[in-house]
């Protein structure tokens, strides 16, 4: 895909997200709308996978450590032909498959989680077990950036610094919103960068949104030896939508009817 | 015949990584306690020591778990079931990882270390998870039994295992089932039903018992979860009383496994004997059974007492 259709279907996904939150009437806009570009260019463009075989053994890995970006993520993997789009209207409800956070038991998704700070150490564990299996797949787990206050977190990031793990790429989702409020007044991560750096990490800032800047990361992280890989993605929560952008009402709360249809016409006015 | 039960899971686990190059094991920097140092020092690549940081070391055997390996993750009890307990429910338990949790040090015969190091609620924290199996051999000869079984095992296994020697008083014969209690002494006065060390423990007063007169059955419930319900039933209808006995808190562990399957199936008295809503603290092994009311002469007082009541 260009980024001309890139950026299209990034609408499409963001419409997609609202109307199964809309639907559901209960999930999580603000931190889904942030991560959409991240998990298109992952799932488009840069990650192995075939939806057929959800557990082919040559895949990539990817670990939605913030468990409750589900919307952003089970829109892109229907997207990408492991279920059927008609899955997303039994989002968070009784007796369906999509589960209101991270389900294993769903095609595509690796890792149930739902308790943050989880998901780096098992990408450790996955990337070590690839080297013991001389596979060739890489691991990528995208956390949230208030997630990272877990101290869990900074375990996983000694032990894949130590391990150099270079077939390791973690992706910071860094909306500075958290659930009650800015990240930089609640629990400030700066320096973030220097931060990551100290734990032996290659660290890379980007713009979130931006798919070449992405997609450079990602360029950079393959070819990096001797350690992990860092993507700092500064991000915008509720990305799209003026009245959700960088509100922290909006982390966990659905629209409603009104506030719906006015979220989907900014939606396509921002494809012209 | 004494042996630490850590002793032979060490051991044991060295002959299964020679078998199956699918075992991988995982230490928090105690593995010269828990004995999976034998392991580490002839399969290093298949060993992970990832420091003092129980919940990356749960989280790293998870991510194991999930490419086909089958991580056995030790270390103390009271740091590897508090600490990480989170990872335990949604990494091991919620996405129902084929991880073996194995953790030493349990119960006051940990000693000299005192009360921080006597894990008494691991029982009870392990046993409320779904999807875990909890066990609790009764000595190095059915430990050696159990690390080889949970191998085959598909699924969230949490192994209890000691630091100090218990006499072996299990056949190397006879065959270990997840699920299955045995009956190891005869009797139709009470039963007294143990786990772990008790069970060498009520032997010994079952002996005493039978210079009173009193018939003892003993069972050793080595599988906690999922009990041995059969059993149990079994025994409420043919001794009446139940006696159980635990190196744990009384609260949620073997005997409120016990009570959960009679009070449904088959309502007998049940005394429960373990530690009293105390911690423990520094001391001998000995005088520390003694002092928790959980040596054999103990277990013949309350004994006695339950079945004149």
């Amino acid at each position: 895909m260009d980024i001309k259709e890139l950026q299209r279907k990034s609408v499409e996904i963001r419409k997609d997200i609202l109307k199964v939150i809309y639907e559901a009437q209960s999930g999580h806009p603000g931190g889904s709308l942030s991560a959409v570009e991240i998990l298109l260019a992952l799932y488009k463009e840069r990650m192995k996978y075939d939806p057929k075989n959800p557990k082919w053994e040559e895949r990539d890995r990817f670990i939605m450590s913030k468990g409750h970006a589900t919307p952003v993520l089970y829109t892109v993997l229907s997207d990408a032909g492991f279920f059927p789009k008609e899955e997303l209207s039994g989002f968070r409800k009784f007796g369906k498959m999509l589960q209101g956070h991270a389900y294993r038991n769903i095609p595509g998704v690796e890792l149930s989680t739902g308790s943050l700070g989880m998901g780096l150490s098992v990408g450790v564990g996955m990337a070590l077990a690839s080297n013991l299996k001389k596979s060739s797949y890489n691991v990528f787990v995208l956390m949230g950036d208030g997630e990272i206050q877990e101290g869990s977190v900074w375990e996983a990031a000694m032990s894949a610094g130590h391990h150099k793990l270079s077939n390791l790429c973690a992706i910071i989702d860094y909306n500075k919103v958290q659930e009650n409020g800015f990240v930089n007044e609640i629990k400030n991560l700066e320096p973030l960068g220097e931060r990551w750096k100290s734990f032996n990490w290659n660290v890379i800032e980007i713009d979130g949104h931006d798919f070449d800047d992405i997609f450079r990361a990602l360029d950079d992280f393959m070819v990096e030896k001797g350690r992990p890989t860092v993507i700092i993605a500064n991000t915008v929560k509720g990305k799209g939508i003026d009245f959700m952008e960088y509100d922290n009402n909006w982390h966990g709360k659905a629209p409603n009817t009104d506030q719906y249809l006015e979220a989907l016409l900014q939606l396509d006015n921002s494809k012209d | 015949m004494e042996k630490a039960t850590r002793d032979a899971f060490g051991e044991t686990l060295l002959e299964l990584g020679k078998k199956n190059n699918k075992i991988v094991a995982l230490s928090a920097d105690l593995q010269d306690s828990t004995k999976a140092i034998l392991f580490q020092k002839e399969f290093s690549d298949r060993f992970v020591n990832v420091g003092i940081a129980e919940q990356d070391l749960v989280g790293i055997g998870a991510g194991y778990a999930l490419e086909g390996f089958i991580p056995y993750v030790s270390s103390f009890a009271s740091f590897l079931t508090t600490r990480p307990f989170d990872m335990i429910r949604m990494l091991a338990c919620y996405n129902n990882l084929n991880i073996k949790i194995v953790a030493t040090h349990t119960g006051v015969t940990v000693g000299e270390d005192g009360g921080s190091a006597q894990m008494l609620e691991d029982i009870a924290i392990m046993r409320a998870l779904p999807n875990m199996v909890v066990l609790c051999p009764a000595d190095a000869v059915e430990t050696k039994k159990m690390v080889e079984k949970i191998a085959d095992y598909n699924g969230p296994v949490y192994l209890r295992l000691a630091r100090a020697k218990y006499p072996v008083i299990t056949d190397p014969e006879k065959t270990f089932e997840i699920g299955k209690g045995e009956i190891l002494r005869e009797g139709n006065d009470v039963t007294l039903v143990g786990t772990g060390l008790m069970v060498s423990k009520a032997l010994e007063a079952a002996e005493v018992l039978a210079s009173d007169g009193i018939e003892a059955r003993v069972v050793n419930m080595s599988s906690i979860k999922p009990i041995d319900r059969d059993l149990l039933i079994k025994c409420a209808k043919e001794t009446g009383k139940i006696m159980t006995l635990e190196e744990h808190q009384v609260i949620g562990g073997l005997g409120g496994a016990v009570c959960e399957v009679l009070s449904a199936e088959y309502p007998v008295p049940v005394k429960i004997i373990g530690v009293e809503n105390r911690f423990g603290q520094s001391g001998k092994a000995d005088e520390l059974l003694e002092e928790y009311k959980l040596d054999s002469k103990s277990i013949v007082e309350k004994a006695k007492a339950f079945i004149r009541g």
